[in-house]
């Protein structure tokens, strides 16, 4: 006897977080950089600085800076990252040439991954703030709590995008994990996530910085933490950075995205590709 | 009502006419299949009639909708089995199953297809610790598991060893008492001597031949098949033409061998034996034998099996 329901798009879009978060789970060494690599971070940063300058002459206990700026990267890794080389790997896999051939439908597939990043972010970037809250005692303002959910949500969003835009610009999943580190690296060397760039650095890095949308994220989250910060903890400057790269990795990704492995199309010559991931 | 209708369907990449031109159409609850030498243009078939790939000319019509434009609705009542689909290595066969299951309308319970493909005993396993052999079923399991109306098999047992492919071949020939109309494609005539109700033979995107297995087979009973190693040296090479004037069958020379097709056996196997004989010349390894079903497809094909 077969059940004979309609299933819902929303339904089906809950089942496809659940899908990815368990990929995700089942996965220890992706679960790895994006949750434990930050952390071990927080606890060098914690244990090499006393101080960070966050401006000219004010100074701040490192972790205050670390535990929201290497949340920003934990969220980063989750989106960016994980869904590049994710998505890249299972197109050349063939399991997205397998989606596309049942009635799910695409966005939903894209809605799953999105939805599942944003969540894994979610979790690492508690994970830092809560190590920090918990044995570094950093400081937060309540009335802060919302800007900093706010950003937080603006800038998953737009890496996720931003991952579906990787994946798709990606010549393979072989490819993409390297992609993805040569991108975000370097970038975050200038962003105030590993080291501040905001105690008057020099106008090329300052520059460098000021294009990429991972400071614009580090810097409108830390806000919510600087406690010499006087004016809003909002950042809409800041955010509508975070959002047009945002919106130019949807429209990459949605130019570019592929359901094929990229060799070939159809045909006999590709049979010797099938292979499992070892 | 046909399951699928196509009518003068076409593709073209550039100046290769990939598909050039072909009409066939599928019964309901008929097993059909598309058989062909690589690169014959089968795939791109299939991946139209999946509304996976655009034609350039011509209609088709699968379950009575348009692939090209039918979308989500049609993709929930047909069931894909490709060669190069990967399965997630995180999952389980179950969790597989159950997870592409759930997007379709009908589900078909997951136990009865775990049954249905001889994987009942391997749900728990994750897919990465499943042998080739087990990982196509379960392909053809994820083609059925959303209870389709039309199948679509691409070369279900290529890479398979015999033992493999029997297997499958019971299993694709089980799917006929579920009704479901099952569309494959094959380089193998043997296989689809198995399994198909009716035949199309696709080489260089056009149909040149169509039928029941029976009726292809009835081109090769007409015809015995002479053969024989074709005598090198000066004797005989320059006489050739002598021989080939005189012979009621088609001739033709392949690698040294030489192959007589005739209705009329006798005289044509009198023929040649008497012309090796007054040149005192020996024909090795002759053999007279009636075509199998395979020869008549080597035919059609043009020997193009042998890259």
């Amino acid at each position: 006897m077969a059940d004979r329901s309609v299933p819902s798009s929303l339904l089906l879009l809950r089942r496809q977080i659940g899908y990815q978060n368990r990929l995700f789970r089942r996965t220890p060494i992706a679960a790895f950089f994006t949750l434990v690599f930050p952390l071990i971070f927080l606890v060098l940063f914690g244990a090499l600085f006393d101080g960070i300058d966050v401006a000219p002459g004010l100074e701040v206990d490192a972790a205050q800076f670390y535990a929201p700026g290497l949340a920003v990267f934990a969220a980063v890794s989750a989106t960016y990252t994980n869904i590049g080389i994710g998505v890249a790997i299972y197109r050349d896999e063939g399991v997205l040439k397998r989606i596309r051939g049942t009635p799910l439908p695409r966005w939903v597939y894209m809605g799953g991954v999105v939805g599942s990043g944003v969540s894994i972010a979610a979790v690492g970037a508690l994970i830092m703030l809560g190590v920090g809250f918990l044995l570094y005692g950093i400081e937060m303002d309540l009335g802060n709590v919302l800007p900093a959910a706010v950003t937080f949500v603006v800038g998953v969003a737009s890496f996720s995008l931003l991952g579906l835009a990787l994946a798709s610009v990606a010549p393979s999943g072989q490819s993409a994990p390297a992609l993805a580190n040569a991108t975000l690296l370097p970038v975050a060397f200038v962003s105030n996530v590993f080291i501040s760039v905001r105690n008057d650095p020099p106008a090329w890095l300052d520059l460098l910085g000021d294009i990429f949308p991972l400071k614009a994220f580090a810097d409108s989250f830390f806000a919510a933490f600087d406690p010499f910060e006087e004016g809003s903890a909002y950042k809409p400057w800041l955010l509508l950075r975070i959002g047009l790269w945002g919106l130019a990795g949807a429209l990459v990704a949605a130019g570019k995205f592929r359901w094929e492995p990229s060799t070939g199309t159809g045909g006999g010559s590709q049979r010797s590709r099938r292979r499992g991931r070892r | 009502m046909s399951a699928v209708v196509v009518t003068d369907l076409a593709r073209f990449y550039g100046d290769v006419r990939a598909v050039d031109g072909i009409s066939f159409t599928v019964e309901e609850g008929e097993v059909f299949a598309l058989l062909g030498p690589n690169g014959a243009g089968k795939s791109t078939v299939v991946e139209i009639l999946e509304g996976h790939r655009i034609r350039d000319a011509g209609q088709v019509t699968v379950l009575g909708r348009d692939p090209g434009t039918a979308g989500q609705a049609y993709r929930d009542r047909i069931g894909i089995v490709l060669q190069e689909t990967g399965i997630e290595r995180e999952l389980t066969v179950r969790e597989a199953l159950v997870h592409y299951g759930a997007c379709y309308t009908r589900r078909r319970p997951v136990d009865e297809v775990l049954d249905l493909v001889g994987l009942g005993g391997l749900g728990d396993r994750r897919t990465h610790r499943l042998s080739g052999g087990q990982r196509r079923r379960v392909d053809l399991a994820l083609g059925l598991v959303g209870e389709p109306d039309m199948l679509f098999l691409d070369e279900p047992t290529t890479g398979f060893d015999p033992s493999a492919r029997r297997n499958a071949w019971e299993m694709i020939d089980g799917l006929r008492s579920l009704g479901t109309t099952v569309l494959l494609t094959s380089h193998y005539m043997d296989e689809v001597q198995v399994l198909a109700d009716r035949v199309a033979v696709l080489v260089d995107g056009r149909i040149v031949a169509e039928g029941t297995p029976d009726e292809l087979r009835g081109r090769a009973d007409r015809e015995t098949s002479i053969r024989c190693r074709f005598p090198g040296g000066d004797a005989a090479s320059g006489r050739l033409t002598d021989l080939l004037g005189g012979l009621a069958g088609r001739v033709s020379l392949r690698d040294g061998v030489l192959e007589v097709r005739t209705e009329d056996p006798t005289a044509d196997l009198h023929r040649l034996t008497t012309w090796a004989v007054d040149r005192g010349v020996g024909l090795d390894g002759l053999e007279v034998s009636r075509p199998t079903l395979e020869d008549v497809y080597l035919d059609l094909i043009g020997g193009q099996a042998d890259g």
